[in-house]
């Protein structure tokens, strides 16, 4: 039976001086999830990782690992192992006594280890690699044996600090999904860092927005995006327009809000904690705009403005549109779903902007 | 060839410019780069023929003739070799230097690797002054330093007098001074600056993220040390092996000082040669002989180290 709080982070703070890198954060990860936090650098996601493997302790809370305590657990004794930044894949073995570096103690024998060395070599694709020199491996290749030298110990979690950043963009996305796989395949526990927003989305079971130490959600990637409940959080995940407004009343189950540069603005977005009544933020994603360069027949929500300026992206385009009322423009996506050789939309053509009830979320000003 | 020729052309139109030596002087260095190379080299290279390829050259030609009391006779004779091996004196100081110059070198680096690691790991910040404070013994003579030991280890020295005081012993201790352990000593002390800064250097180079992983993975402290540290560390301790052990085994400064009777070295040998013996050819003879013995050690500790190491990657 997989439990919920296979992690568990209590009143956890880590202070370096009068900087609090990681500030009073409570929370819960679950046996097989993949897990990833997620922030901008110098959030605390990577300290917050660091004291999960011990190199750094709490200086205030504790941290539970299937229900043991691991404040005062020194890094070698924990269960737990990590892929580093860098790989630190050690220069002066070559593949096999890296992976099997930390099978010394397994009290397994020499023939068991090279077989088990062997199979990690299959699973992250590098049979026949174990002679080489770590000097001759690739980047992708490095990213794989530390991966493998972490996994051969079977660890109740498995860290990872940004192993992907130093990739390029095509090995990136394949090494994306080729760990969300083995991740299923072998059933461990991951704990993902990263500042990429994308990359969080594509692997994570959940994900932990984290700004200034404090965690700020904990969510599935599609609620993260479709349901932030704070500013921050719709701001970091993607790209959104936040309109200033109030609230002026509610018609069933739509509240009715007065913004600046949307007008009147209803919306029936469930699930983000916006208060009653007072001063609010209203967001709205870019793709869930329609802009048309006619006047549309709609009697829903709608603007007018002009063009600002566009960017054709191959697959999408990017618009900007300036409305009366709002010095910002707004940002509009729209997805390329028909061959176009001209970017379409003139600098200052009048354009209309219409977008459903439910698209439009209410947040904490 | 032909493209960048007719480039050059545009860039330098002008006919003058193009046949000025000094343009042909930059077009030569800009086309070969070993021209540039050795350029850059000549100056030392110069001096390495100077200073030290010639007078090896004539230790050699020295080492074939005869000493006559006032003249020197410069037919060729392989008499001073046989007089090396004729008497066992020479071989055995020749090895006892050996010996004791790896004494000092193991005594050296012994103190040197925890010097190196406390700088290199456990300073934070002003790390330059930690380095400088270890040059400080060089900002005197060598010849004071080497007195200073004397002072130190004499009858009447500091440790004597200093033991004698607190009451430890009624007489002076006899055996600090005027035997091989001093000679080690005061080598050691000398030396210790040329084993730390290498083996800082490499111990500095390590990422530390090697030092996490190896922990992450389960190592002790300890462990960690003789797994990663050490090895990585490798190439520090046998540069500075080799910069201890090999000007220690022809020094004669420090047994001549420290070393009395029974610390006397194979250097004090060729310097009497050469000095109140008056024999230079024999003298000469004898250095040839430790200058091939020292470059066969230490070939064949390169190649064993290097071998090693190649295995073990």
């Amino acid at each position: 039976m997989a439990r919920d709080d296979y992690i568990s982070m209590r009143n956890t703070s880590k202070h370096f001086g009068s900087v609090r890198a990681v500030d009073d954060v409570t929370f819960d990860i679950g046996e097989g999830e993949f897990f990833s936090l997620l922030g901008a650098s110098g959030c605390g996601k990577t300290t917050l990782l660091r004291m999960l493997a011990g190199f750094e302790q709490p200086t205030l809370g504790n941290i539970f690992l299937d229900g043991q305590p691991q404040a005062g657990v020194p890094p070698h004794h924990r269960p737990v192992n990590m892929v580093f930044q860098n790989y630190a894949i050690f220069p002066h073995l070559n593949v096999n006594r890296n992976i099997a570096y930390g099978m010394r103690k397994s009290g397994l024998s020499k023939a068991e280890i090279d077989r088990r060395v062997d199979e990690m070599l299959d699973l992250i694709k590098l049979p026949g690699y174990g002679a080489r020199g770590a000097h001759q491996l690739s980047g992708g290749q490095r990213q794989r044996v530390a991966l493998a030298r972490a996994l051969i110990k079977q660890p109740k979690v498995l860290l990872l600090d940004e192993p992907l950043g130093a990739l390029d963009k095509k090995l990136r996305e394949q090494m994306q999904l080729e760990l969300r796989a083995l991740q299923r395949d072998v059933g461990i526990t991951f704990v993902f860092v990263t500042h990429d927003q994308e990359e969080a989305m594509t692997m994570s079971d959940r994900i932990a927005v984290m700004s200034l130490g404090k965690v700020l959600q904990i969510d599935s990637p599609a609620r993260l995006y479709e349901v932030p409940k704070v500013k921050e959080v719709a701001d970091f995940i993607g790209t959104v327009n936040l309109f200033e407004g109030a609230i002026r009343g509610r018609e069933g189950d739509s509240t009715i809000v007065d913004t600046e540069g949307l007008g009147t603005v209803r919306s029936t977005a469930s699930g983000a904690e916006a208060p009653e009544a007072g001063p609010i933020t209203v967001a709205i994603r870019p793709e869930k705009f329609q802009l048309t360069f006619s006047q549309p027949e709609s009697t829903g929500n709608m603007v007018t403005g002009t063009m600002q300026a566009a960017a054709y992206l191959g697959d999408r385009s990017h618009y900007y549109v300036t409305v009366d009322g709002r010095e910002t423009p707004i940002a509009v996506a729209a997805q390329n779903s028909e061959r176009q050789l001209s970017v379409l939309g003139q600098h200052h053509e009048r354009v209309w902007l219409t977008w459903t009830d439910d698209s439009a979320l209410l947040l904490t000003a | 060839m032909a493209v960048t020729d007719s480039a050059r052309t545009v860039t330098y139109g002008d006919d003058v410019r193009r046949t000025s030596l000094l343009f042909r002087v930059n077009a030569l260095f800009l086309r070969h780069e070993w021209i540039r190379g050795y350029t850059l080299l000549s100056p030392t290279l110069l001096v390495m023929i100077m200073l030290m390829c010639l007078p090896v050259f004539m230790l050699v030609t020295y080492s074939f003739w005869t000493q006559n009391y006032l003249d020197i006779d410069r037919t060729f004779t392989l008499a001073n070799y046989e007089a090396f091996f004729q008497k066992p004196i020479y071989v055995a100081l020749i090895m006892k230097s050996i010996r004791m110059s790896l004494f000092c070198t193991f005594t050296t680096l012994i103190l040197a690797y925890p010097m190196a690691y406390f700088i290199a790991f456990k300073v934070k910040s002003n790390k330059l002054v930690w380095l400088i404070l270890i040059t400080v013994p060089f900002w005197t003579s060598y010849l004071l330093r080497v007195f200073a030991w004397k002072v130190i280890l004499g009858y009447n020295g500091v440790v004597n007098s200093g033991l004698i005081s607190i009451g430890v012993i009624d007489e002076p201790l006899q055996f600090l001074l005027y035997n091989p352990t001093a000679v080690v000593l005061t080598l050691a002390h000398a030396w210790a600056a040329f084993a730390i800064l290498p083996i800082y250097v490499s111990l500095e180079k390590i990422d530390r993220s090697y030092l996490e992983a190896a922990t992450d993975l389960g190592d002790t402290p300890s462990e960690r040390f003789w797994r990663v540290t050490w090895p990585l560390s490798l190439p520090g301790v046998i540069a500075a092996g080799l910069l201890v052990f090999i000007p220690t085994v022809a020094d004669y400064v420090t047994p001549r000082l420290v070393g009395g009777t029974t610390g006397i070295m194979i250097g004090n040998i060729i310097q009497s040669q050469f000095g109140k013996a008056n024999n230079w050819p024999l003298g000469a003879a004898l250095s040839v002989i430790v200058m091939l013995m020292i470059a066969f050690l230490v070939i064949v500790f390169i190649v064993t180290t290097t071998r090693g190491r190649a295995r073990s990657a």
